[in-house]
């Protein structure tokens, strides 16, 4: 179940209760704790019945390269060990040798799914040490587009997870939905993912002419979809049974283990970063945050699928509100001047030449962006020593977080549970791995 | 001795069985091609805005041959622990269930290669041997999905064929005989009241219907009772580790059951080749008699997959408790009812 609430429920990080909940998700032994030799030798020694089984990294429900080893009493999970580090491509590590400039590149490959707001987290960080202010457009560019890709992670997840659960027809709806908006991003940034179109100083290029329509046809066409998901999961008997209950966590083990996003939200602690800490001009926009009571997959999946709605609310206000002006700043240290300036001013010609070689020196100190991502709290630290590269770049990435809840979700669980929970963390092993 | 021979071989007897023999022989490859093509090819594509494959032959029609001729020409790989002698045999035991089935099929009034007096009930005998190739698979492929598959697909298949058995009393009560061309005689002789000449036993027998379709998507292991197979989860279940040739008689098999239990649910509940208002031992029956029937199952198939394309699975003990407090108690109640009204009317 789901409802609207203005203000989080009162945690304290600090209570009893909290260090409690912390030392007993150490404790309970949740976590396979072996390798998996050992784990064969302990399970065999304990029942006969008990075998260890690896789901991944090849596997259709682990969503990419996950590999999670299970000791199985029968069907039933009773400890778990999700492995990771098959995506490790070294992208922090790249980002050292990148300008920041060129960052945006390297960071929007980490989330596929939902590439923007790596971009957007990484450019607030490099504007926050350049205490560069940008236009007015360009920051409702970067909220329209940004809620956009919200909705089409959302509509991803709604379609992996309905396949997880056996729903092959959800798949390709969710796909084919996804794929509209899709389609509009292409007009836009010239790319359907990996768009490198949020960058330091704005925007890569303004919105194309008619992008109204493009909005306007997308939001007409969504709601109607949306209902006919709500008849075909939402209020299916079987979609119930199958995730009612199913992969329950408390709020206190939720803040414990760092789950953000709609893992947090769906045990009805409203923490939501466009709301709690306000980035681009979410103040000035009309949204709910959307919370669940239970805790469980169901929660987690019903959380997502109204997000879209209340990303289609902000992406409305987008379209009435979009104000009119300039998509990038005029800083010349970071913007490159236009191509007719360079003809006539040395200096432009300079500038020009200076950002594309050795590019814009950011000035020394370190800084941390949030955002809030289709999975949770999405940031970026940069320390900077002055020069045009980072000397260390790091991303918090909510699928690596969310994904230690999984253990202490799972115990307990059938391995067909297993795969609704994983479905319903909704990780993007890029992300995790990075 | 060899005249003796000779004199058998050419018998009417002998032609007719070996005749009989190669329509069984050909029509679960058949089977499975209209099934695949016209369901899994083209209906689930619409469903899902999707046109399906249209590059092999007209509309695709020829991709089902495509993709058996790719799986023939596969190596045929078994695992290093696999117990390779019960491995080679369960796809075999399986294919063999579907076979024996069509053994008791009717499709017209003198059509039906063995009109045993024992039908119906030697029909779900047979088809309960699947489970023993499934399980077979599932132990002898030496892989921890497939023998959970193979375990699930045992208790699956065991937990359904009580419903399916009881649903089909209340039709043999009706028809007053196991015989299957004796229970499509008997809804084309049929009248409620006096009204009426050839009415289906749907018309009593609704819960008796619903039941049994219901037990069928559980024994074809259909969405939402996928379980033992459930791609998502255990990757294939119990023909995890079957390639080629072998993977393509579990395919077959497959559906091959499916169009065999749609005509076993044509015949009990829908009057199988029989029209109503019409005589059935007229003679021309023998060539339109198929036909009817086709249309017929190819209804019923429908109902099947358009189930399994829309429903999301459910979980292991959900559907034992389905069968257990559900379709049975039901069908337990169909059998008294119907038992009482045979009496008193």
């Amino acid at each position: 179940m789901t409802a609207t609430e203005s203000a989080p429920v009162e945690v304290d990080v600090d209570t009893d209760e909290m260090i409690a909940s912390r030392r007993r998700l150490l404790d309970d032994g949740k976590v396979l704790r072996l390798s998996e030799i050992d784990a064969e030798q302990v399970a065999g020694d304990i029942d006969d019945e008990r075998m260890i089984i690896n789901m991944g990294p090849q596997h259709p429900s682990t969503h990419g390269v996950l590999r999670i080893m299970f000791e199985l009493q029968g069907e039933t999970v009773v400890r778990s060990k999700p492995i990771i580090g098959y995506l490790h491509t070294g992208m922090e590590k790249t980002a050292e040798d990148l300008s920041y400039l060129q960052g945006c590149t390297n960071v929007t490959r980490m989330d596929y799914a939902s590439n923007l707001f790596t971009e957007l987290s990484f450019s607030l960080a490099v504007e926050k040490l350049l205490g560069l202010e940008i236009p007015e457009r360009a920051t409702w560019i970067r909220m329209l587009m940004t809620e956009l890709n919200r909705m089409s992670s959302h509509l991803l997840f709604l379609a992996t997870n309905g396949m997880d659960l056996g729903a092959v027809g959800m798949m390709l709806y969710g796909w084919k939905e996804r794929e509209d908006v899709l389609r509009f991003f292409e007009s836009v940034t010239g790319l359907r993912m990996n768009h490198n179109y949020i960058r330091p100083g704005g925007v890569a290029a303004d919105l194309h002419d008619g992008w109204e329509d493009g909005v306007a046809r997308l939001l007409a066409g969504l709601p109607k979809r949306l209902d006919e998901f709500d008849i075909l999961m939402t209020g299916q008997p079987i979609w119930r049974d199958r995730t009612q209950g199913i992969g329950v966590i408390s709020t206190e083990d939720a803040v414990a283990l760092g789950a953000t996003g709609p893992i947090l939200r769906s045990t009805g602690y409203a923490w939501d970063l466009r709301r709690d800490m306000p980035y681009l001009a979410y103040p000035d926009v009309d949204f709910d945050v959307v919370v669940g009571t239970y805790g469980d997959t169901f929660d987690r999946f019903a959380i997502r699928l109204n997000e879209i709605r209340e990303s289609m609310r902000i992406v409305e206000q987008c379209l009435e509100r979009m104000p009119s002006g300039d998509y990038r700043t005029d800083d010349r240290k970071v913007t490159p001047p236009p191509r007719a300036r360079i003809d006539e001013s040395m200096e432009a010609l300079i500038h020009h030449f200076k950002i594309f070689t050795e590019g814009y020196t950011v000035p020394e100190g370190e800084v941390y962006a949030a955002v809030e991502s289709p999975r949770g709290e999405l940031g970026c630290y940069i320390v900077s020593d002055g020069s045009p590269k980072p000397q260390r770049m790091h991303i918090r990435g909510p699928s690596f977080v969310n994904l230690q809840t999984l253990p202490h979700v799972l115990q307990g669980g059938l391995i067909a549970d297993a795969v609704a929970v994983i479905s319903s963390v909704d990780p993007i092993m890029g992300e995790v791995d990075r | 001795m060899i005249a003796d021979l000779s004199f058998w071989i050419f018998s009417d007897y002998a032609v007719s069985t070996a005749i009989k023999l190669a329509v069984v022989m050909l029509i679960i490859p058949l089977t499975s091609l209209i099934l695949v093509y016209v369901f899994l090819f083209k209906m689930m594509a619409f469903m899902q805005s999707r046109l399906g494959p249209m590059e092999a032959g007209p509309h695709g029609s020829l991709q089902l041959i495509a993709e058996a001729l790719k799986f023939l020409q596969k190596e045929d790989i078994h695992p290093d622990n696999a117990d390779k002698h019960v491995f080679a045999l369960a796809p075999i035991i399986v294919l063999m269930s579907t076979f024996l089935l069509y053994v008791v099929l009717p499709v017209g009034p003198d059509l039906v290669v063995e009109d045993l007096d024992t039908g119906i009930f030697y029909a779900m005998a047979v088809s309960s041997l699947s489970a023993l190739g499934v399980l077979m698979a599932g132990w002898a492929s030496a892989n921890k999905y497939a023998l959970l598959g193979g375990l699930r697909a045992a208790g699956q298949l065991i937990a359904y064929e009580l419903p399916l058995v009881l649903a089909v009393v209340g039709v043999v009560i009706q028809a007053e005989t196991l015989s299957l061309q004796g229970i499509v005689h008997a809804q084309a002789n049929w009248e409620i009241f006096g009204i009426g000449s050839g009415m289906p036993f749907i018309v009593t027998q609704g819960i008796g219907f619903a039941i049994f379709m219901v037990a069928a998507q559980a024994e074809l292991t259909q969405t939402p009772f996928d379980m033992p197979v459930a791609e998502t989860e255990l990757v294939g279940g119990f023909h995890i580790e079957y390639t080629g040739f072998r993977f393509l008689l579990f395919f077959m098999a497959e559906f091959g059951t499916a169009f065999a239990f749609a005509s076993i649910a044509s015949v009990l509940f829908l009057g199988g080749w029989s029209l109503p208002f019409v005589d059935p031992t007229a003679n021309w029956l023998n060539i339109v008699g198929p036909g009817v029937m086709l249309a017929k199952i190819l209804f019923l198939s429908m109902i099947i997959f358009w189930v399994r394309f829309t429903y999301p699975r459910l979980r292991e003990d959900q559907l034992q408790k389905f069968a257990w407090k559900l379709l049975i108690p039901a069908a337990l109640a169909n059998i008294v009812f119907t038992g009482v009204f045979k009496v008193a009317f």
